[in-house]
């Protein structure tokens, strides 16, 4: 099929608010290239389980494609207009299963070296929307905290290496018995700006399960999805055990699996539910260990939901096994603390980066600290950059910079 | 899509991260390997107009999971890389801008680096290569026999890579394919297996993916007839082991040893632990193929088959996505196409070889295959590229 042979009927297997939205747009889909309707597919399909912020960004944007002259709208898809693809791509049901069908797309622009000119494309038409539709400021200035926690810990490494360019680093810092002050600004913020998705609590400690029950943060933990994780490695190692797929068929796997498929029961929240099946079926190594489960939750979260408020907790992960045994499940009890700190330590640089890639960055505020090591890093605005701090410092007083 | 605001250095620009890349690591070397600036200025010459004299060897080492500038060559990098600064770099031509501009996946990358063309076939597929290999080149060019030349190879995936599908070359032309993983299996066919699971351990990407190979027959061959070890002898060695690298270049010491072949290609890929996502495994790995590598120099160095008359190449077989690239997530993967991961550096090794020289322009990974047919006197005559003058 064609993109201008699709018709309203053509979304007929959508979820409700994603046909709604895919059949209000239908004209915009008929009159883009194929390889760039397979990637706004992908996107929309998913649209009832979209955060608040996703969904304010794709309106936006099918705003803003509509509104495009026909020479305009040339313009700003022209890249992608010149890609070449094949007849078996075009014949692929790409509108019903547009994730498969740009696996397909992304395979073949591999092969044929077109990947460069698709980067290209892509980048071309999201600077053209962004300049359109610039993203709003947040309400209130972001603030992102990290926490190196209990077990998390290295003799003789030189923490927030990459980061302390940006900031200051505090070396000392007054021990705390726990993280309660983070908490407590986490909840005082929540409360004072309660929209949904904007205030979250990622949590990569294993073991700790306690249940902070505040319905206006949005809570993920690698302790609370360790049965999810179990089924999911369980159908990985059908594949694995099969010796017929390999880690494409892995992944077309995973990105294809259903809650149903696990067991996954959505609770009262069925959007924060299928994120975490997300960060499980399409990160790597989230599955297996917990440092990996938190940056990509930070990552993911800030990319899709744009949060106001985030902190990210590492605890310590399993040590290295056999790649068979870690799928199996098999003996995660032995912990390594050093390379967690410099799982923790990158992790912590990541989400910075993904912290700034969000509207507001100017005014956004990131703290990194160990709970082990006692010290601490702050950027943000008005902070000096490449500086380290005398004197001690509580954890109360860095929040408050 | 609108996740594209980025502050931190806004790196977006390809030819600039590649320029400021190789700019990078000339003034790094320069100050920490001792290696001249005026040696990228300088012209190169074929320092030799003829072909080697016979008995020359070439061996090719290749890191399937690339290593990013962060963690060699840039200033905070260069501590996982002690023995290539110390030790290799001084004596070695330094190319500082090799660019891969094929698929970014390994088997099909060392595919393409073993036939000079980019192969395009599905990464994660059990086939040949379409075009024929260097190992074929080698053996139809000199007419050498089969046991001149071998791969070690890191997983099943890879053990198609010895010769290619090509009509006129092909079948039984191609370089025997010693898989140490397999051979390990083999050995231990029976008992407890346990002790030895690290060394069995295939990368995060690639876990199982192809079917295992019929029988042990060939790999119980192989330890009998051309590594000359008894299986007790092998997984007594293996029990002293940390990591199947550390397996693959036993297994090619014991190659050097016994066989001496004229042109041996080892591939290396505990880096690629990297998918998994813990930076910590990725850094470690680098610091293990750092140390691998010294020792293959310096078992060349102690082999009368080898020594004076050996050139060593080491290159990953492309890099890993940047901090900054949009839609990456920084070393885990390969998949954006960015200038990161597409732009590595080359370190030949050898007797005839300039030491202490940095390369600037750049070169192509293809190259690699036409360098090795000028080195050892062979015709590549469907290999793209160019023989790299600097290193012949």
């Amino acid at each position: 099929m064609r993109p201008d042979e699709l018709t309203s009927s053509s979304f007929a297997t959508y979820p409700p608010e994603a046909r709604v939205f895919a059949t209000s747009n239908l004209t915009v889909f008929q009159q883009m290239p194929l390889p760039l309707v397979v990637i706004l597919l992908r996107e929309v399909i998913g649209y009832d389980w979209r955060f608040p912020a996703e969904r304010t960004t794709l309106d936006d944007q099918y705003t803003w494609l509509r509104s495009l002259s026909a020479e305009d709208r040339e313009r700003a898809v022209n890249g992608f207009a010149h890609l070449s693809i094949t007849p078996q791509l075009t014949a692929q049901n790409w509108v019903e299963h547009p994730q498969q069908a740009s696996e397909n797309l992304s395979a073949y622009l591999w092969s044929s070296h077109q990947m460069d000119a698709f980067h290209q494309a892509a980048g071309d038409f999201a600077g053209s929307m962004q300049k359109a539709a610039p993203e709003k400021s947040p309400d209130i200035p972001r603030l992102c905290v990290i926490v190196f926690g209990r077990g998390v810990r290295a003799q003789d490494y030189p923490l927030f290496r990459k980061l302390r360019p940006h900031g200051v680093y505090f070396p000392d810092v007054e021990a705390a018995p726990d993280m309660q002050p983070i908490l407590d600004t986490l909840a005082t913020r929540a409360a004072a700006h309660p929209e949904p998705y904007q205030h979250w609590f990622i949590d990569g400690e294993a073991g700790d399960t306690t249940a902070r029950k505040d319905h206006r943060v949005a809570e993920v933990s690698w302790s609370e999805t360790t049965s999810l994780r179990a089924a999911i490695l369980a159908r990985m190692q059908q594949v694995i055990h099969s010796a017929q797929g390999g880690p494409e068929q892995l992944r077309t796997l995973l990105a294809t699996t259903t809650p149903a498929d696990v067991g996954l029961a959505f609770g009262k929240d069925e959007v924060l539910s299928r994120f975490k099946l997300t960060l499980l079926t399409e990160g790597s190594g989230t599955q297996i260990f917990s440092t990996t489960f938190a940056q990509w939750a930070a990552r993911e979260a800030l990319r899709r939901a744009q949060p106001s408020t985030l902190v990210v907790r590492f605890g310590a992960r399993q040590r290295q096994l056999p790649m068979d045994e870690l799928v199996a499940g098999v003996s995660n009890a032995v912990a390594d603390p050093a390379g967690s700190l410099v799982d923790a330590d990158m992790g912590a640089f990541y989400t910075w980066i993904n912290q700034q890639r969000l509207s507001g960055a100017a005014q956004a505020k990131f703290i990194a600290w160990s709970q082990e090591h006692n010290q601490a890093i702050v950027l943000g605005a008005g902070l000096p950059r490449g500086t380290t701090a005398a004197g001690t410092m509580t954890l109360h007083q860095l929040l408050a910079l | 899509m609108g996740h594209g605001q980025l502050n931190p250095g806004r790196l977006t620009d390809s030819q600039r991260i590649a320029d400021a890349l190789v700019w990078n690591r000339r003034e790094f070397l320069r100050k920490a390997a001792g290696v001249g600036a005026g040696s990228a200025l300088l012209g190169f010459s074929p320092l030799r107009a003829m072909a080697l004299p016979a008995g020359q060897k070439a061996i090719v080492v290749t890191f399937g999971g690339g290593a990013r500038d962060e963690e060699t060559f840039a200033p905070d990098g260069q501590e996982n890389i002690p023995q290539m600064m110390k030790s290799l770099l001084p004596q070695a031509t330094y190319f500082g801008r090799v660019e891969n501009h094929g698929i970014l996946g390994h088997y099909v990358a060392t595919a393409s680096l073993a036939t000079g063309v980019y192969e395009t076939f599905d990464n994660f597929a059990a086939v040949p290569p379409a075009n024929p290999t260097v190992f074929e080149y080698f053996r139809k060019g000199l007419k050498r026999p089969a046991a001149d030349t071998w791969v070690v190879a890191p997983s099943n995936g890879f053990n198609r890579i010895g010769e290619s599908g090509h009509g006129r070359y092909g079948e039984g032309h191609g370089a025997g394919v010693i898989l140490p993983k397999r051979l390990l299996k083999a050995a231990m066919s029976s008992g407890d297996h346990s002790q030895y699971a690290h060394l069995l351990r295939d990368n995060y990407e690639d876990p199982f993916y192809t079917p295992e190979l019929a029988g042990n027959e060939v790999e119980l061959r192989q330890l009998d007839e051309i590594l000359r070890l008894s299986m007790a002898e092998f997984t007594r060695h293996a029990l002293t082991l940390s990591s199947p690298d550390e397996l693959s270049v036993y297994i090619a010491r014991q190659l050097m040893k016994q066989v001496a072949p004229s042109l041996l290609w080892i591939t290396l890929h505990d880096i690629d632990i990297a998918h998994s996502g813990a930076y910590s495994l990725y850094v470690e790995g680098i610091r293990r193929s750092d140390r691998l590598c010294a020792e293959l120099w310096q078992a060349v160095q102690s082999n009368p088959e080898y020594s004076g008359k050996t050139t060593m190449f080491i290159l990953p077989d492309f890099g890993r996505d940047s901090d900054f690239t949009v839609g990456g997530n920084g070393f885990q993967h390969h998949r954006t196409g960015d200038a990161l991961s597409r732009t590595t550096w080359m370190t030949v090794l050898g007797p005839h070889v300039r030491q202490g020289t940095f390369v600037e322009r750049p070169v192509s990974s293809l190259d690699l295959v036409p360098t090795l047919g000028a080195l050892l006197g062979f015709q590549t005559p469907l290999a793209n590229g160019k023989p790299l003058v600097e290193a012949i």
